[in-house]
């Protein structure tokens, strides 16, 4: 069978009978099949579950077409990044610590998923604990890049972004606490999607930075990411960050208006990268988007801020890890994890925490303050994702404060907690795909989800596929 | 302030805090890993921030309660509780001794 592109085309499909679900499923676990063993995309394959459900839901159809307006994402084959619990399968985090861990509940988004009518085929590989930009830093191994198997997924969610850009699966989750959505879907030319902090819950997935951390997804098209978002966005009383939102049409006064960072396009930034994005701006203001340049003055203390505030927390939230109830003991946490570990006990420590947390707390304030101002002047503000196109493996590995400094243009919408979708924009004369951002307002997305779709009317960047 | 570059001592001080216990080519490649991020740090000390108010959340929520009853959807039983180890003796947890018999 052709794999369908989207979930209004697998939906007339399954409600035509041109395919079954059992059919959908198998095609997909037969694609993993063949190419993961290159890719390396999946820590555990859920065959058997996905079989499962996969003859209940079929026979829920058989009784009753009208399932599929129930279920928003009926029987849409599903990767989930395993950082995500999911009951009674093992979820690892990509880390030895917990490599053979069996959650005894599951994660809202997986429970709201799975109520949904979604079918999971495998828990995603990525950097382990969600620590990194490449993901190589996984205890099960990298993850290739299917455009080019020498190069890097990005990260950390690598096997989610895999997932999606091979058809492995139609849709994907992912986490994103200083851009491992928004990148790796840049990397792999799909489109990745992270909400604004406090829409969905972070309830039963292993916690990263928990004021940074969002819970987002990868799909092929605009309508798959807004269908997903209505299904895992709002409260759930469980995560107490999580604000109810009304999810309305987007209100423009007038036509949207666009803005562009200048700090986004300044040095450091590869020309065929700029070229590509400074295109798409072209292509919004040609559909009908007003476009002003704006500033961001704060941008370039992003990284030094996300890099205190991030490991603080996060040597906070691996703290509970000690092999007792749970998981092996702390020998077991890669270079990485340690890494970060030490650098968060460090900035919290007694004679340090004044100079380092608190300073880079107080900064953060600068910079979410820029986008406030910047937000009273344009509905979104269109950026690059990455600096570069995808890396060589092992290119940067030896050099974390460079794999760091990579992140310069996605911690900033982490420690803001704005919402942030990376769009495909094209493809490098190296054959590499180049993502673009579009970046809104705190519960702006239905803006972001318009002019994504303006953009992807009058271009075919997303039909794009790898060839395997 | 904010004069890095940290000396051996202080990547095993840290160590410590951290409960981790490192080899030796890990505390030397983590003392020049950590100096270049820590001293990259000092960017901030060129920016003033006297009255400005830290950021430790974006959300604006302040006392987000619940009613203080149980809620039987969100409580594990024993068994699914301690299913995690099989460390267990009459359905607690067993952990290591850390007090000395002799003191």
């Amino acid at each position: 069978m052709n794999t369908p592109k989207n979930i209004k085309e697998l939906h007339s499909g399954y409600k035509e009978g041109k395919f079954s679900v059992d059919e959908v499923v198998e095609n997909y676990l037969a694609r993993i099949k063949a190419f993961d063993k290159d890719l390396n995309a999946f820590i555990t394959v859920t065959d058997d579950y996905a079989r499962e459900r996969a003859k209940k839901l079929q026979e829920a159809l058989k009784d009753d077409k009208k399932v599929l307006n129930k279920m928003p994402l009926f029987g849409v084959p599903i990767a989930v990044k395993d950082m995500y619990l999911t009951k009674g399968i093992r979820t690892t985090a990509a880390s030895n610590v917990l490599k053979d861990y069996v959650p005894a509940y599951s994660s809202t988004v997986f429970e709201r998923l799975e109520g949904a009518g979604a079918i999971l085929v495998g828990k995603t590989n990525c950097d382990a604990w969600a620590h990194g930009a490449s993901g190589e830093n996984s205890d099960f191994g990298p993850t290739k890049n299917p455009w080019n198997e020498t190069r890097v997924p990005g990260g950390s969610s690598s096997g989610s972004a895999v997932s999606v850009a091979a058809d492995m699966s139609l849709v994907a989750m992912g986490t994103d606490t200083g851009g491992s959505i928004r990148q790796p879907a840049s990397f792999c030319g799909i489109y990745g999607f992270k909400p604004t902090y406090g829409a969905v819950s972070r309830y039963g997935v292993v916690a990263m930075a928990s004021s940074l951390d969002s819970m987002g997804h990868m799909a092929r098209n605009v309508d798959d990411v807004e269908r997903v978002f209505m299904v895992t966005g709002g409260g759930d009383g469980k995560d107490a960050t999580v604000k109810d939102f009304d999810y309305k049409k987007p209100a423009f006064d007038g036509k949207p208006r666009i803005g562009i960072p200048k700090e986004y396009f300044e040095e450091g930034l590869d020309p065929e990268v700029k070229e590509k994005v400074m295109a798409g701006v072209k292509v919004l203001e040609n559909a009908g988007c007003e476009v002003a340049e704006v500033s961001l003055p704060h941008t370039k203390y992003g990284i030094s801020v996300y890099y205190i505030v991030q490991p603080a927390e996060v040597s906070s939230n691996l703290g509970r890890y000690d092999g007792i109830r749970y998981g092996n003991g702390r020998d077991s946490f890669g270079a990485e994890a340690k890494r970060r570990i030490m650098l968060g006990t460090y900035v919290l420590s007694s004679g340090y925490y004044d100079a380092y947390y608190n300073k880079a707390m107080k900064v953060r304030t600068l910079i979410r303050k820029d986008f406030e101002e910047v937000f009273k002047k344009v509905d979104a503000l269109v950026a690059p994702v990455s600096p570069t196109t995808a890396f060589k493996l092992g290119e940067r590995s030896h050099d974390p404060l460079s794999m760091y400094l990579a992140d310069i243009y996605t911690v900033s919408a982490n420690l803001a907690g704005t919402p942030g979708l990376s769009v495909p924009a094209g493809v490098s004369s190296d054959g590499l795909p180049i993502g673009m951002q579009i970046l809104g307002d705190r519960f702006s997305e239905s803006k972001i989800f318009h002019i994504a779709k303006m953009f992807e009317e009058k271009t075919d960047y997303h039909n794009m596929t790898p060839k395997l | 302030m904010l004069m890095s570059s940290l000396s051996s001592d202080e990547v095993l001080r840290v160590a410590r805090l951290s409960k981790l216990s490192l080899s030796k080519k890990e505390a030397q490649s983590l003392k020049s890993e950590l100096s270049a991020i820590i001293d990259y740090f000092t960017e901030l000390t060129k920016l003033r921030t006297d009255n400005i108010e830290p950021t430790s959340q974006t959300t604006g929520l302040t006392d987000v309660l619940r009613a203080d009853e149980i809620d039987e959807t969100r409580v594990l039983p024993v068994k699914d509780a301690v299913s995690g180890t099989e460390k267990i003796h009459n359905n607690y947890f067993v952990v290591s001794q850390v007090i000395d018999k002799e003191q």
